[in-house]
């Protein structure tokens, strides 16, 4: 072999070199992962995720206070109608004859209902209001309704609510609850009326 | 000021009228004056008979507020039931006679007719001129043809006004009692309720008008100087109030927990307010002076009955009043210290015991209530010497009467003509008006005969 021969490898590989290093323009492309855009994904992921089961838990939380909320609604709910039903217990008005102020065994039983419930709620202040048919004399009226109060009021006393807790008055014929001239509406309008004045927005049930 | 220029004390006969109009004329009495009618006077010579009504003509009233005085005192008369009104359809150059008066004769007093008048069926005939401060009124005697009275009138200002209304109801009284020998009672007002407020409506059915109220109200009643009305009010913290009419201004007394203070009333002596208390032991009747010096004095011990609606004789020695003591409700009189409690309306009304709302006339001598008959109420006045019953009313129901001053007509609400109204009685011919024009009126109660103010 000659040393041209020997050296003409070389040279084609210096060709060679040549040509590839006419060939190239620029470097070749980078890699295609690109590590910050991944760790954002990554973190977007993460964040999404933790997002996702934060949400959850807010709405697992949300859900057990409303659900408290509800059952407490529902309780207070359930002890307002029981309230309701006292209040109307206690509200409940009692009737009287033509020209009398006793009361009738109706009223009695009407007054013993409210007993234990004037008992259970110590706080509780009434008004009775004592009212006449239209039949009378309008003046002396007033009298007989505020007799009408006071008999419904010692019944109560002498069964154990505090004298105190018991204001009386009268409207005698002044305020009718119907207005025709008539037995039906006259026996509506003979009555005492009880309005709970203070401490009465929730009254609790006798034990 | 008042000046009598001309005041008769002595009674003719009908001798310058031919004997057709003595007919005419028959209704007037004409008796001897006796002596007592020398210092109240009455001061023309016709003895007053309920029975009849003597005539009365009004000469046209010149002047701006004429017509007004004329329609006023016309309305006066008859509303006393004690005259009969002549209505003067003729020109008025026949009025007069034929010779003419002479300017600024006594009183302005002309010569009239008096033929003409008797034959109108007029026993007087007023004249009225307007003057300066007021009226000058002349009362014309037909029978004798003759001024028998003469009285000049202030009128306060302005005309028209409700004083002026007072005075000229004033005119009228005064004019009544120069006819009758007792004075009229136009020139008072009736406080009464409607819709639980205080109204007060002139005799005459004029110029309603209602008090501010401190509360749903009931009973009114009057002082006796007419200047303060008090009633009560209901419901909690039920109070008497004193209204003063002159000043407008309240006093309120009571609001004691657990009672209802019911019917105030003035002593006649205008110095104690006398009311029942009703509270949880019934209702008993106190009596507390005006000047609040004294704790209020309990005259009724009712022992848990119901004693209401006091009413005092006019001497203020006894009250009449309402008490269930017996189990139902009667009319009792008592002395006014509380002693000597005596049922007054012992007497068979039928089986429905109810007797209610006393009210003593000013005469003293009886009284004025309401019994249930059929269900309703109806008005009965009962003599204090005899103790008669009296039914006065028989349609609708008919309740709370209360005496006029002049002690002869009585106001009460009734319901006979469809709703709950005001009616004026008299009590001697029975003829009725209606007074008030708005339903639910009630509970009313009669002034004393009131002074109009001079300006």
């Amino acid at each position: 072999m000659t040393a041209t021969t020997r050296a003409f490898p070389v040279v084609l590989a210096l060709f060679a070199l040549a040509a590839v290093d006419a060939c190239r323009p620029a470097p070749p492309p980078a890699p295609a992962v690109d590590t910050a855009a991944i760790r954002r994904a990554r973190e977007d992921s993460i964040r999404e995720v933790n997002q996702r089961n934060e949400a959850a838990a807010a709405e697992a939380r949300r859900r057990a206070v409303q659900d408290s909320i509800d059952r407490a609604r529902a309780a207070e709910e359930a002890m307002r109608r029981d309230s309701e039903m006292l209040r109307s217990v206690v509200a409940m008005a009692i009737n009287f004859d033509l020209d009398k102020s006793d009361l009738r065994d109706d009223a009695r039983a009407n007054l013993d209902s409210k007993i234990p419930i004037l008992l259970a709620n110590a706080n509780v202040t009434i008004r009775v209001a004592g009212h006449a048919d239209e039949r009378g004399s309008s003046e002396y009226n007033l009298a007989l309704g505020q007799r009408r109060a006071a008999a419904a009021k010692r019944y109560l006393v002498e069964r154990g609510v505090a004298e105190s807790r018991i204001e009386t008055t009268s409207f005698g014929e002044e305020r009718p609850l119907c207005t025709e001239s008539n037995e039906s509406c006259w026996s509506q309008n003979r009555r005492d009326e009880f309005e709970i004045t203070a401490g009465g927005p929730m009254l609790m049930r006798p034990r | 000021m008042r000046s009598r220029i001309l005041r008769l004390s002595r009674l003719s006969r009908i001798s310058r009228i031919s004997r057709l109009l003595a007919a005419l004329l028959a209704v007037v009495v004409v008796v001897p004056a006796s002596a007592q009618d020398s210092t109240r006077g009455v001061r023309i010579g016709l003895r007053y008979d309920p029975a009849t009504k003597p005539g009365i003509a009004l000469l046209p009233i010149p002047g701006f507020a004429g017509d007004s005085v004329q329609t006023i005192l016309e309305r006066d008369f008859d509303f006393s039931n004690r005259l009969a009104v002549v209505t003067l359809m003729t020109a008025e150059g026949l009025l007069l006679a034929g010779d003419r008066p002479s300017a600024g004769a006594a009183g302005g007093a002309a010569r009239l007719n008096y033929p003409l008048f008797a034959k109108l069926g007029a026993a007087a005939v007023l004249q009225i001129t307007p003057i300066k401060d007021g009226l000058h009124v002349a009362l014309h005697e037909v029978g004798r043809a003759q001024v028998a009275s003469v009285e000049e009138f202030r009128l306060p200002t302005p005309e028209l006004g409700k004083e002026w209304r007072y005075a000229v109801h004033g005119v009228a009284d005064a004019v009544v009692e120069w006819i009758t020998g007792q004075r009229g009672m136009a020139q008072s007002r009736i406080a009464f309720i409607r819709g639980n407020v205080v109204r007060i409506i002139d005799s005459d059915g004029h110029g309603e008008e209602a008090l501010p109220m401190l509360g749903a109200a009931l009973s009114p009643s009057w002082h006796p100087s007419g200047s303060i009305i008090a009633y009560n009010t209901f419901g909690p913290e039920s109070r008497i109030v004193l209204h003063d009419l002159r000043t407008g201004r309240t006093r309120d007394l009571g609001a004691q927990r657990n009672t209802t203070n019911v019917t105030p009333v003035f002593t006649p002596d205008g110095k104690s307010l006398a009311y029942s208390l009703s509270t949880e032991n019934g209702a008993d009747l106190y009596v507390m002076t005006l000047d609040g010096e004294a704790f209020p004095r309990r005259v009724t011990v009712g022992r848990g009955s119901m004693n209401v609606q006091p009413s005092f004789s006019p001497d203020g020695n006894r009250v009449a009043f309402m008490s269930d003591r017996s189990g139902h409700p009667e009319v009792y009189i008592m002395d006014a210290d509380g002693t000597n409690a005596d049922l007054f309306t012992a007497f068979d009304f039928g089986d429905q015991n109810y007797r209610a709302s006393p009210d003593w006339s000013p005469d003293g001598r009886q009284v004025t209530f309401q019994t249930r008959i059929d269900w309703r109420f109806q008005i009965f006045t009962m003599s204090l010497r005899d103790r008669q019953p009296r039914q006065l009313t028989s349609e609708g129901e008919n309740e709370d009467p209360s005496w006029a001053p002049d002690g002869r007509h009585i106001v009460f609400s009734s319901t006979r003509s469809g709703t709950r109204q005001l009616w004026i009685l008299d009590t001697e011919s029975g003829r009725l008006r209606q007074l008030t024009q708005a339903g639910g009126s009630r509970v009313p109660a009669w002034s004393p005969r009131l002074i109009a103010k001079e300006r």
